[in-house]
């Protein structure tokens, strides 16, 4: 095997090493800016498995949507609305919630455990296309136009939507 | 044959965040924390998305297609949920999904 496999499988597991840390970090942080900071580092993990799922697109989507957007509006959130109230994060859960928590986790990891180990996953006979940009591209205009469209008037109606909900919530509505 | 090329490592990775999407999401006590929470589940499935596509899908733009809607739907939903956040602190003054409970039955 060459030099360069063996970097790449460093690199791989330096990923997941970035999600299970980001993770951790995002779980038991005190502060909630902290815990967007680990999932902006969980998200750079998912990025480099992207990279090696053969899509550097995707890896590259993925680092300008899920961490160049998403942080940073949550983090605008933490930051514009209410500072005080982040005692209620740092309040221990109540044992309740913990074990009910801890149950649903442990339940649903086992069955898709159990479903991933024991499921036959047989490859595809023969592929159609491959995994360039290009053919991303015609598909998404042919075969895949109207997901497509569809996601642009979802993303437009959840930004004229969000506007008018701040709105209201600042100045109350008028009548 | 490395764990890079195998389905079950993406699987498991899809799995984990999955799971701890679940867990976050149950026991953070703030509605942002509930969000990002709900940031690492999306992932997961998004994860798990691009993994079949890589090993299992007969057309690879398929599985690709699908994670650029999910992550548009993520993006969607962040921007709701971080405006309604903002509205309930302007109308009941906390952010703690204990105390806004109007409509609890």
């Amino acid at each position: 095997m060459s030099f360069y496999r063996y970097l790449a499988e460093g690199l791989f597991f330096g990923f997941i090493v970035c999600i299970f840390a980001g993770a951790f970090i995002s779980l038991r942080a005190r502060q909630l800016m902290n815990s967007v900071l680990g999932l902006a580092i969980s998200l750079l993990g998912v990025a480099g498995l992207f990279y090696h799922l053969g899509s550097p697109f995707l890896a590259l989507m993925e680092l300008l949507i899920n961490i160049g957007v998403v942080c940073v509006v949550i983090a605008f959130g933490i930051m514009v609305g209410p500072k005080p109230d982040q005692a209620a994060e740092k309040r221990p859960p109540p044992k309740r919630n913990r074990m009910l928590a801890a149950g649903a986790c442990l339940a649903a990891s086992a069955l898709l455990l159990w479903t991933v180990l024991n499921t036959p996953w047989n490859p595809a006979i023969a592929r159609i296309g491959d995994f360039t940009i290009r053919h991303l591209g015609e598909s998404l205009l042919h075969q895949f136009c109207l997901p497509f469209e569809l996601i642009s008037i979802l993303l437009l109606v959840a930004i004229i939507g969000a506007l008018i909900i701040a709105r209201i919530g600042r100045y109350g509505a008028r009548e | 044959m490395m764990p890079s090329d195998q389905l079950a490592t993406y699987l498991l990775l899809g799995l984990f965040l999955l799971i701890f999407g679940i867990y976050g999401m149950i026991r953070h006590r703030t509605f942002v924390g509930m969000l990002i929470s709900g940031e690492f589940i999306l992932n997961g499935a998004a994860l798990n998305f691009m993994a079949f596509n890589r090993f299992v899908a007969p057309d690879p733009a398929v599985g690709q297609i699908f994670t650029l809607i999910v992550m548009g739907i993520g993006a969607a939903e962040a921007a709701m949920i971080v405006s309604l956040i903002l509205m309930v602190f302007h109308k009941y003054r906390v952010i703690d999904p204990d105390k806004v409970r109007d409509l609890k039955g």
